[in-house]
């Protein structure tokens, strides 16, 4: 149990997911302007990590190891979160329409998204059991809707003051750095957990 | 076709990181030294090339419903050949930069070139359009290394700087310093080049641009209101 904790508790505090591990940075500087799309697309980003876990473990553990071919992991991995991002996306529509009303832009954003490559990925390189990268995968995306939110708030107050922005920093610079100054209060959490 | 310039235009005019704000998780992720920088720029670069060339060669093959995944397949099978080679050749090179190495896959810049580029150009085009790209990442991955070694460790390229080594600010090396020096940097280049900054992620060269629309964005509200 402790072991699950300690997972939650790195995958969305001490070593968040976009703040300080840089997955899924295009989307956090690219999407993050409005709260409303960042809910949209964290939550987004938490069904398909989650899914995208359920499916590539057993792959790799069930088909790659057995038959030697770790190194095919990238192809098959990227391989199987596109066709399979794009199924679901036609079983919300048919099924869950308020559902794909909420998260149906955003699925076919992430299939290209290093968070989800990346998630399956650190599940196979830590040695997680299979419940271990569930529980990763979910609170990976956590950590990451949560980014996303703290910085759509932060990010129309740095928007709000553009006239008083320098000219050479307005625009995306003053984003970075205010990305910087919420990635450095999370290092805060250094140390919690352990 | 001018193919001179297609190559020098990836150089510094449509610089991917700077001017384009592409492939921005590499960048901010493996740059803690220059040698990361410039090891991570070189993989890429190698990558790009090659998709760009496959990708321009079965261009009139590949059906447009299904291009994404080709791509993809293409640009993925790409990536486990240079992890290969960087695992077999730079060992110390392939531990620093982990799993940035395997999601070079998933790097917005190969994606889009390979979209608004090889899909529509000759070989040789495409060829020097992948390698003038990957040389502006290089640069800006090694410049933007450079800095955060210096003022991060006090040291460029593992030689120690004398005066900097006692004034280390670690800061610079941890997540917070990537983006500090990333927004530092575009800003000064876009004073030096006297143009403005951009004001955000642009759709021109997201893969998913043609199925989105620009929607991820909040843009559909926009127009209706």
């Amino acid at each position: 149990m402790s072991t699950y904790i300690s997972i939650i508790i790195a995958a969305v505090l001490t070593n968040n997911f976009v703040l300080s591990k840089f997955y899924g940075c295009c989307p956090f500087l690219g999407v993050s302007k409005k709260l409303d799309s960042s809910v949209g697309m964290g939550l987004a980003v938490v069904f398909v990590m989650l899914c995208a876990s359920l499916v590539t473990y057993p792959i790799y553990y069930a088909i790659l190891v057995p038959l030697e071919m770790e190194y095919l992991r990238t192809v098959a991995f990227i391989l199987v979160i596109a066709v399979f991002v794009q199924l679901l996306e036609m079983v919300i529509k048919k099924l869950m329409p308020p559902l794909y009303k909420t998260l149906g832009v955003y699925l076919p954003l992430i299939t290209t998204n290093c968070a989800v490559l990346g998630a399956t990925i650190m599940n196979i390189d830590d040695g997680y059991t299979f419940g271990q990268s569930l529980v990763n995968a979910v609170f990976s995306g956590v950590g990451f809707l949560l980014a996303m939110v703290i910085f759509s708030g932060v990010r129309s107050r740095v928007d709000d003051a553009e006239e008083n922005t320098p000219h050479m920093f307005r625009g995306i610079p003053a984003t970075l750095v205010a990305a910087a100054i919420v990635s450095m209060s999370f290092l805060g959490f250094g140390g919690l957990g352990q | 076709m001018n193919y001179g310039k297609e190559f020098t235009k990836g150089i510094i005019k449509e610089n991917p990181v700077l001017v384009g704000l592409l492939g921005m998780c590499p960048t901010l992720a493996v740059t803690t030294t220059a040698f990361n920088g410039i090891g991570m720029g070189l993989s890429t670069m190698f990558v790009l090339i090659c998709s760009n060339i496959v990708i321009s060669l079965l261009r009139k093959v590949i059906p447009s419903q299904v291009k994404l995944p080709c791509y993809i397949v293409i640009i993925a099978s790409f990536v486990t050949l240079i992890q290969f080679l960087v695992h077999g050749f730079v060992p110390s090179l392939y531990t620093s930069l982990g799993a940035f190495l395997e999601l070079i896959t998933v790097n917005c810049i190969i994606l889009g070139r390979a979209e608004m580029f090889a899909s529509k150009n000759n070989l040789l085009a495409s060829a020097l359009d992948g390698a003038g790209m990957g040389i502006g990442f290089t640069l800006a991955l090694f410049l933007m290394g450079s800095v955060r070694e210096i003022l991060g460790s006090g040291t460029w390229f593992g030689l120690t700087i004398p005066g900097m080594a006692s004034h280390t600010m670690s800061l610079f090396v941890m997540p917070a310093g990537g983006f500090l020096v990333l927004g530092f940097v575009i800003a000064v280049v876009c004073a030096i080049a006297n143009r403005k900054p951009p004001k955000k992620l642009g759709c021109d060269s997201c893969p998913n641009a043609e199925g989105c629309d620009g929607s991820c964005d909040g843009k559909e509200e926009e127009a209706k209101a």
